[in-house]
């Protein structure tokens, strides 16, 4: 967006300290999930499989393997009010911003190597 | 309270609300704006506020005789200037300013403004008609089909819907919602889509219906 009102509303409606993820990474999402009257926390923990660099649409699609054989891919948008945090678990070395080649691979095919911590 | 401001579109963009539901909004810069002359049932037989849309624009842009209307009123020159009808003793004078404050989330506004021209558009689009099948053998795609009877009257009766020029006309969007107000900047932001391109110029009247 090139509009200086229009960029300063997104800046304005987005969150701040939403941690840094890279794809490959491991993340734990905290989603708000409203029961009623109840409110409870929902954690989906997945890999970082794309990004979706947009503002205040920013998203991030997270993929994991439920019950060793069921693939879930979820597309969180970070700055909604639904997500409580985001919780960086695991990082990895990747040489792609979209890892959507994981959809094709299983079981021992689909690691990635953990990223060097220097 | 204002009747109305005017603006200027800017663009639209997303929100969040509080459920996490995402709402489409168009920026409106609304105002400031001024009120350029007071009418009034004695003097010109009706009650109304001539507002202008204060924008930097040069005084040789304006036609003198606009400029000694402004001049009079003790204005900055606008580009932009209409009028909005108003009780009779409503306590607005020429000169005084009127801001997006103005306006509270969950006001009812409607935009008044010029869509963008279409061009010569055919009836499918122009009219909402469902044209003919595309397959099949079919020979009548977008066409209108039949206008009309045969020897009597034999003739087109008047206001048949047709093809023709679309868009570039005035229109009203009744019933708009304002989303929220950013003082500071003189921008609504209201529910759903507004008429006219981005950087047209806009009426935002206080709906009638509520």
């Amino acid at each position: 967006m090139q509009n200086a009102i229009l960029d300063k509303i997104d800046q304005m409606k987005m969150r701040e300290g939403v941690a840094k993820m890279e794809p490959g990474d491991t993340v734990r999402a905290h989603v708000r999930i409203r029961e009623g009257e109840k409110e409870r926390i929902q954690i989906f923990e997945g890999t970082v499989i794309a990004q979706n660099n947009t503002g205040l649409r920013e998203t991030v699609t997270l993929r994991k393997i439920s019950f060793g054989s069921v693939a879930v891919e979820r597309i969180f948008p970070i700055h909604s009010p639904i997500i409580a945090e985001f919780e960086i678990v695991r990082r990895t070395r990747v040489r792609r911003a979209k890892l959507y080649y994981l959809r094709n691979l299983r079981g021992k095919a689909a690691r990635l190597r953990e990223r060097d911590r220097r | 309270m204002a009747p109305g401001i005017l603006g200027k579109k800017i663009g639209m963009t997303q929100i969040f609300d509080g459920q996490g539901r995402v709402i489409p909004v168009t920026a409106v810069q609304a105002g400031p704006c001024v009120v350029v002359q007071r009418k009034t049932v004695e003097k010109d037989g009706y009650s109304a506020i001539q507002l202008g849309l204060v924008e930097f624009i040069k005084e040789s842009r304006v036609t003198k005789p606009r400029l000694g209307h402004f001049k009079k009123a003790g204005v900055e020159a606008a580009r932009y200037v209409r009028e909005f009808p108003i009780a009779g003793d409503a306590e607005l004078k020429a000169g005084d300013r009127i801001l997006a404050a103005e306006f509270k989330p969950n006001d009812r506004i409607d935009i008044t403004a010029k869509p963008k021209g279409r061009g010569f558009q055919g009836v499918v689009k122009r009219h909402g008609f469902s044209g003919g099948p595309d397959s099949h053998g079919s020979m009548t795609h977008r066409a209108p089909g039949s206008i009309g009877q045969s020897s009597y009257p034999s003739r087109v009766i008047k206001g048949v819907r047709m093809g023709g020029r679309m868009g570039g006309t005035k229109v009203t969007t009744i019933g708009l919602q304002v989303v929220e107000v950013l003082e500071e900047d003189n921008v609504i932001l209201v529910r759903g889509a507004v008429p006219g391109p981005n950087g047209g110029y806009v009426m935002v009247r206080r709906s009638q219906k509520q």
